[in-house]
C-alpha cells in the first residue's frame, strides 16, 4: 500500500520537501514505517529512530497497524511553548 | 478556548476569555521570544506546527485541565509564524475560584504543552545560523539560515 508522511521542521528540511511517499505491505505498522523512512531517504534514518508518529491527528506507537489511506505525520521532539 | 494564530496575541482578549464573577483568581502565563540561550544572542523565531493535531491536543489539554481541577475556564494560544524578540509565543490562562487551583492548572497546562502539543521552533541566530529546536536529538551542526 501507499502511504504519505507529513514531515515537520528538521525532518521537512532534512528531505527538502514537507510530504513523502512510501509504499508499505499492507498491514504495516509504525516500527516499520520507522525502517521503510530510513531505507528511502537515508537524510531521515537517524531522525526516524528518534521521532514519534501520528495516525492521523493522534500519537501511534511501533506496534500499532497503518490502516489503508491512512493520514501520517513525522513528528520530531516538539519544541513549543 | 484553544487557538493556534499567526498575529500578536492578544492578551487582553485571553483575559476577558476566561474572567467571570465564579473566579476569585486568573492566572496568566506568557512565554516570550528570549534574546539569549546560553550565552548565544538570538535575533527571532519561526515557529511551526501540525496545525489540525495541535488543534486537537490543545483542546485535550484543556478537557483534562478541566478533569483535574475545578477551574471556571482556560484559554490557551499559541503564536506560529515569525517572532520578533520579546513577542509572546504562548498565552495560557486561567481562572478559577481559588489562587491555588489557577496557578497549578496554568502550571501544569503550560508544561505539558511543551511535551506533546507538536509545535516547532526555529531559533535564527545573531550569527546568521538558524536551528530547529528538538529537545534530546542530536543533530548536525547548524544548518544555514537562508538554506530552505
Amino acid at each position: 500500500m501507499k502511504v504519505r508522511v507529513k514531515l515537520f521542521a528538521v525532518a521537512r528540511q532534512l528531505a527538502g520537501r514537507d510530504e513523502l511517499e512510501l509504499s508499505l505491505p499492507a498491514g504495516a505498522t509504525i516500527g516499520e514505517l520507522r525502517h521503510a523512512l530510513g531505507e528511502q531517504s537515508p537524510e531521515l534514518a537517524s531522525l526516524a529512530q528518534h521521532a514519534m508518529f501520528a495516525v492521523g491527528t493522534e500519537y501511534a506507537d511501533d506496534r500499532t497497524t497503518i490502516p489503508e489511506n491512512a493520514d501520517l505525520a513525522c513528528i520530531p521532539p516538539v519544541s513549543g511553548g | 478556548m484553544v487557538e493556534l494564530t499567526q498575529t500578536t496575541i492578544d492578551t487582553a482578549e485571553v483575559l476577558r476569555c476566561v474572567s467571570s464573577p465564579a473566579a476569585g483568581a486568573v492566572v496568566l502565563f506568557l512565554g516570550t521570544a528570549r534574546e539569549f540561550t546560553a550565552g548565544r544572542r538570538t535575533a527571532s523565531l519561526d515557529y511551526e506546527c501540525y496545525p489540525a493535531m495541535a488543534e486537537k491536543k490543545l483542546a485535550e489539554l484543556e478537557a483534562e485541565a478541566r478533569r483535574r481541577w475545578p477551574i471556571v475556564a482556560c484559554a490557551i494560544v499559541h503564536r506560529v509564524g515569525h517572532l520578533d524578540l520579546g513577542e509572546a509565543s504562548v498565552a495560557v490562562a486561567v481562572s478559577a475560584p481559588h489562587r491555588h487551583t489557577a496557578f497549578e492548572a496554568g502550571r501544569w497546562l503550560i508544561d505539558t504543552l511543551k511535551e506533546v502539543v507538536p509545535i516547532w521552533k526555529k531559533e535564527n541566530w545573531a550569527d546568521g545560523a538558524s536551528k530547529w529546536v528538538h529537545p534530546g536529538l542530536t543533530q548536525p551542526n547548524d544548518e544555514c539560515a537562508n538554506d530552505e
